[in-house]
């Protein structure tokens, strides 16, 4: 702390320099921690990659050649156009492929995170604010959800609705919101106790204005480390149902589609499963660097 | 302790209605439980009597609550491909998966303890950032991945390992390798941190000021109480593992029950994944009573409460 000199009164209507934003210093602490900046970058690679595809591509990631089919990485085909990461058994670019495949990977995971996301605030912020009977239901309901081997109950509920990206998205965001509840819950507990919510209540807030205006504000940092951090298994998860054939039907290329298509040739031709697979990894560990830093810079205490 | 024992016993069974009634009502999620069981070219008059015959037709609570009592006495009703009950195709099944998902947490559990130990012992030393690295790549590979790539390496470039079935020995080690990665690298970052949490508390401060030599304090006072986190998570990676086992059964053609279900779903075997995904979670439910139970003996503030 600088001391003021005592010989110096402090003039409160002189424009004094604003605060640095909270946000702006916060940013910067996060700059400086180099493994989630790192992680940022691979993010944003990826967000680019999959908004920008068609133009990056340089292949059409459906277009078919036959006489070009399981060609090794760096082959070029008869037009003198190189494939950097080969070519599948339909004689598809891979790199292509694997930049088309991160659209459906993002788009299930922005989607699913949110619904989750959402779900979870409500049901975090009511159950650690109003307590009691509503915060018993709510948390032996979470205990049903957390009882259920996740992957196996969404396998079951897609197969018998048929895989559509609609069905994949809101099976995995209704199916995840225990871990943003629970944190959100636990943020409530501390934050309702405190002065400047005790304040507002004294004022005469209502509820509802308590819980938006106040402690929602409060209880957005935990919640934003969750939902990082939850993208890299939504993403996981997106790929595994892919793999699995119900995820995003073909001819949409899917990570966890490739893969599968890859492993039958896998004693020929390697490249179709490893490939597909890097991506998945770089992305989910980009996302987890950043979750973590964002974890470590907001709340080291935190435990996600 | 009594109180807690029988709440938390309360606890397990309110969980497994509510799992029952998950299971029941994925039946229902196309509209017409008859439609779903019956082949697609069944008369219209098949499917009204196979209706009548099932009790189809009765209200929803009375159909969930047939299906309850039929559950709790192993009654799934019959696969629709193998003509046998379905509860005994999942039971048979059942030993496979719980070896190979206990290999895989026998084999979690003992590089990650270790590993986390060590790195929190040797803190910012190369070991420690090589275990740290590891963990996260172990955090962020797609199990199914892993397996391919493993089948890549060690069947097919140097025939060391065989690629699917079960029996020896040998069939188990790709399997427990692949399934048991995530949780590796889970309790690696946590008893790394439990430990360094614990390590810089007084009582350590306390035991190593009264000349107590590094191996005990580390063993004895200092994992015992990081040990608390690692018990609850092992409960919890075990559902994980469970889950898990669907893809790495898939992959490795291992006969269990996530296999089974996988297929199941294929087919259109409804009863069958009912019964899979009842008695999986069922099991979780279980192990996570047991793990509680112990977590009481471990951590004594918990038995107070």
């Amino acid at each position: 702390m600088n001391s003021v000199p005592l010989s110096r009164a402090v003039d409160l209507s002189a424009g004094r320099a604003p605060a640095p934003r909270e946000w702006a210093l916060f940013a910067r602490r996060l700059a400086r921690r180099r493994t989630a900046l790192f992680g940022l970058v691979v993010v944003m690679i990826v967000i680019v990659a999959a908004l920008g595809a068609s133009w990056i591509a340089g292949y059409d990631p459906t277009e078919q050649d036959i006489t070009n089919r399981l060609r090794a990485p760096g082959s070029q085909d008869a037009a003198g156009r190189a494939h950097l990461f080969g070519t599948d058994h339909l004689g598809r670019d891979i790199l292509a492929r694997m930049i088309f495949g991160a659209r459906p990977a993002l788009m299930v995971g922005f989607a699913a995170v949110a619904i989750s996301g959402v779900l979870g605030m409500m049901v975090g912020l009511l159950s650690g604010y109003f307590g009691g009977r509503i915060d018993d239901v709510f948390m032996r309901l979470a205990d049903v959800q957390l009882a259920f081997p996740f992957i196996l109950l969404a396998i079951a509920v897609i197969g018998v609705l048929g895989p559509s990206l609609p069905v994949i998205i809101v099976v995995i965001g209704v199916s995840s919101w225990v871990v943003y509840a629970r944190v959100v819950r636990g943020a409530v507990l501390s934050l309702r106790e405190r002065e400047f919510v005790q304040a507002a209540r004294a004022l005469g807030s209502r509820d509802g204005r308590v819980l938006l205006r106040h402690i929602l504000p409060n209880a957005f940092t935990p919640w934003l480390v969750v939902a990082t951090l939850d993208m890299a298994r939504v993403i996981v998860i997106e790929s595994a149902l892919s793999f699995l054939g119900l995820g995003v039907q073909p001819p949409t290329p899917t990570w966890g589609g490739m893969l599968a298509d890859g492993r039958v040739y896998i004693s020929t031709a390697w490249w179709l499963a490893t490939f597909p697979g890097l991506a998945i990894l770089v992305t989910v560990l980009g996302i987890n660097l950043f979750g973590d830093g964002l974890r470590d810079t907001l709340d080291p205490r935190l435990t996600v | 302790m009594k109180i807690y024992l029988a709440r938390r016993l309360a606890q397990s069974l309110l969980v497994l209605l509510g799992v029952s009634f998950i299971v029941f009502f994925i039946l229902y999620l196309t509209g017409d439980p008859a439609l779903v069981l019956l082949p697609p070219d069944a008369s219209a008059e098949d499917v009204q009597k196979f209706r009548e015959a099932m009790g189809f037709n009765d209200p929803f609570i009375v159909q969930y609550g047939r299906f309850f009592l039929g559950a709790l006495r192993g009654d799934f009703g019959q696969s629709v491909r193998h003509g046998e009950p379905a509860f005994n195709l999942v039971i048979e099944r059942m030993p496979a998966t719980f070896e190979l998902s206990g290999a895989a947490l026998l084999v979690a559990l003992c590089l990650a303890i270790p590993a986390g130990i060590v790195s929190a012992v040797r803190r910012n030393t190369v070991i420690d950032y090589i275990s740290t690295v590891v963990a996260l790549l172990g955090q962020s590979m797609p199990t199914f991945w892993l397996g391919i790539m493993l089948i890549l390496v060690f069947s097919v470039q140097f025939n060391l390992l065989p690629s699917s079935g079960r029996g020896s020995l040998e069939h188990l080690v790709l399997p427990a390798i692949t399934l048991g990665l995530f949780t590796t690298a889970r309790i690696t970052r946590l008893t790394r941190s439990g430990m360094l949490e614990v390590l810089s508390q007084d009582y350590i401060r306390t035991a190593r000021a009264k000349g107590v030599s590094d191996p005990p304090v580390v063993w004895k006072h200092a994992l015992k109480n990081a040990a608390i986190p690692i018990v609850t998570i092992v409960g919890i990676e075990l559902g994980t593992l469970l889950g898990g086992s669907v893809i790495t059964e898939t992959i490795f053609a291992w006969p269990g029950v996530g296999r089974l279900s996988v297929q199941a779903i294929y087919n259109r075997d409804y009863p069958v994944v009912q019964a899979a995904v009842f008695l999986l979670s069922s099991t979780f439910v279980l192990v996570n009573l047991v793990v509680d139970v112990l977590y009481t003996y471990l951590d004594p503030r918990i038995r107070l409460r």
